[in-house]
């Protein structure tokens, strides 16, 4: 067993595990709002459309970070414009959107020389990442886990009613604009992590495990964020072991847990339910 | 009553004039549609499914700019009368996820968060106005159980309840009778009345034509514009309704001799879920208990002299 632990001792392992658990845990802590919201596929969505923003940023030489998330906003209020001028459906209007932005971003790459790595945008590069990228993603990650846990009220209200939320007067549209703000950071954060391809996954799946568990909201938070965590960890570990690729490990067993969890879990399970009837 | 409570009572008013509601598809909502409510009232808004009932609730919530025309709340434009918590709403009962992981008293507590502070954090008087609108519908028993685990006619309470804890002056209530059992629907009519007391105005979209006249004084009959509006008696003829329905109504004529001769009486109807609406002789409006609601008309007519 303390072999499973040995790669505790590293350096570069110690930073992995810390970085992959506060990733984790704010994409589970978003993910609740998220497949509340019906937002999943927005998830997608933007982590696909950063692709073009990190290229154009680094070709300018502004910070990778805000090239992605203007992105990522970008993707987000051009779906919504879509839906709103013209008879196409929002989800639709989003595939477009999205691999639209992707294919560009693809091209764009491909016509730039660079020392980027595609595949560490697409597959995430969690056991290289410098310094700077390190203090960079507890400093934003951080950021992001604290507004959505003091506004967690306020987004939940927009997610359950956001008539209820207009009707107090509420500013139901910056809050709107703040849940896709937080989502398109939270991307930036986590593409260092997962890339952009597992980022959705871990942008729904840990809030679908949680929602299984409980019916309160606060409890969801908690089990979204520690099955999280929990699997994060664990990924790594298998993935130092292993030896294969990191973020898809972490996706890996958080599917795994949510399998499990459709199976046992108390009320909503497939077991529990049977047994019932 | 204190001249100030009168005064208070008559602030509230919910005047709609010339609205008329285009989307950016094109689509005429609604064209020209005029009327005024006062204090004191329950007023029914009935017309078919597209006739703009929806539209014109989601122009008196500011969901939607009219394109043309103007909504006064308690003398206020829309805007401002929101930031004051002067309109709430219960939604229909589809347009709520019920498998929303938030208990009851979850739902109503978020009645209160315009009047807290950015963190939303109860304070006493929050508890308290939680507690208070749980007991008026109720539901106090229920407070910890998830939505989903409620009937239709407590679920509509609930919602209700937010109502009340946000302390709204102008209440609109979207279809409250769908899937609510019987028993219910008397219960929450009875709290509207109690309500239309205090001067609140319950404005009540519906298509359960026979439940209007049970409990609504007013009517505003609409399709794509106003057709009429009134008390109810004037309003609700079966060539209104005609006009306002089309075809669409399913229509039964009794044996001349049962209209002819119900006075003193029984007369008979039996539907399924919902109230149906039978007019009498010479055309006037049947009640389930006539002699209490010629009491209350009686008594609402000394009122207003």
């Amino acid at each position: 067993m303390s072999q499973f632990f040995e790669p505790f001792g590293f350096s570069f392992m110690q930073d992995a595990l810390l970085v992959g658990g506060l990733v984790g845990g704010m994409c589970a802590l978003l993910s609740c709002f998220l497949i509340l919201k019906g937002w999943s596929l927005m998830g997608d969505a933007i982590s696909h459309a950063v692709l073009p923003g990190i290229v154009l940023a680094y070709i300018t030489g502004i910070p990778l970070a805000i090239g992605a998330f203007l992105a990522g906003l970008f993707c987000a209020t051009s779906t919504g414009f879509v839906k709103r001028n013209s008879r196409i459906k929002e989800d639709t209007a989003m595939g477009v959107v999205f691999t639209g932005m992707f294919a560009f971003g693809l091209v764009l790459f491909s016509k730039t020389p660079s020392d980027l790595h595609l595949d560490h945008i697409l597959f995430g590069n969690i056991l290289g990442i410098t310094r700077f990228q390190f203090w960079q993603t507890i400093g934003m990650g951080g950021a992001v886990v604290l507004v959505t846990l003091l506004l967690r009220k306020d987004l939940l209200l927009i997610c359950f009613d956001p008539g209820q939320a207009r009707v107090m007067a509420l500013p139901d549209r910056f809050l709107n604009y703040l849940l896709l703000g937080l989502l398109a950071l939270a991307i930036v954060v986590a593409l260092q992590a997962v890339g952009i391809i597992l980022v959705v996954a871990m942008l729904v799946t840990p809030g679908c495990v949680a929602h299984l568990w409980t019916d309160r909201f606060d409890r969801m938070l908690a089990i979204s964020c520690g099955s999280a965590v929990i699997a994060t960890v664990t990924g790594i570990l298998i993935s130092y072991h292993a030896d294969a690729s990191t973020g898809g490990c972490i996706v890996l067993v958080q599917a795994a847990f949510f399998f499990v969890s459709l199976l046992v879990a108390p009320k909503y399970g497939i077991i529990a339910r049977k047994l019932k009837r | 009553m204190s001249n100030t409570a009168i005064a208070a009572e008559n602030a509230t008013s919910l005047v709609v004039e010339g609205v008329s509601v285009i989307y950016p598809n094109g689509h005429q909502a609604l064209n020209n549609a005029s009327f005024r409510l006062g204090a004191g009232t329950i007023c029914a808004l009935v017309g078919v499914n597209g006739s703009g009932k929806s539209t014109l609730f989601k122009s008196i919530m500011g969901f939607v700019n009219p394109t043309a025309g103007t909504v006064r709340i308690n003398g206020m434009p829309v805007r401002q009368s929101l930031k004051q918590h002067a309109v709430a709403y219960v939604p229909q009962a589809e347009e709520v996820d019920w498998q929303f992981p938030v208990s009851v008293s979850d739902v109503v507590m978020m009645g209160r968060y315009g009047a807290m502070n950015f963190l939303r954090i109860p304070r006493a008087v929050d508890r308290q106005k939680v507690e208070e609108s749980l007991k008026r519908v109720s539901m106090w028993e229920f407070r910890d159980r998830q939505i989903g685990e409620l009937s239709g006619g407590q679920k509509k309470r609930v919602f209700l309840a937010r109502a009340l804890a946000q302390g709204g002056r102008v209440i609109l209530l979207d279809e409250p009778f769908t899937g609510v059992d019987v028993k219910t629907e008397d219960a929450i009519i009875a709290l509207l009345h109690e309500l239309r007391e205090s001067g609140c105005i319950i404005f009540v979209s519906t298509h359960n034509l026979g439940s209007v006249p049970e409990f609504c004084d007013q009517v505003v009959l609409i399709n794509r514009t106003v057709l009429a509006y009134g008390a109810t008696a004037d309003v609700f003829t079966a060539q209104n309704l005609a006009k306002a329905f089309g075809g669409v109504l399913r229509e039964f004529e009794f044996e001349q001799s049962t209209i002819q001769e119900h006075d003193g009486q029984k007369v008979r109807v039996v539907t399924d879920d919902e109230r149906p609406l039978v007019f009498g002789k010479d055309g006037h409006l049947e009640y389930m208990d006539r002699e209490k609601h010629e009491k209350l008309l009686r008594e609402r007519s000394e009122e207003n002299d």
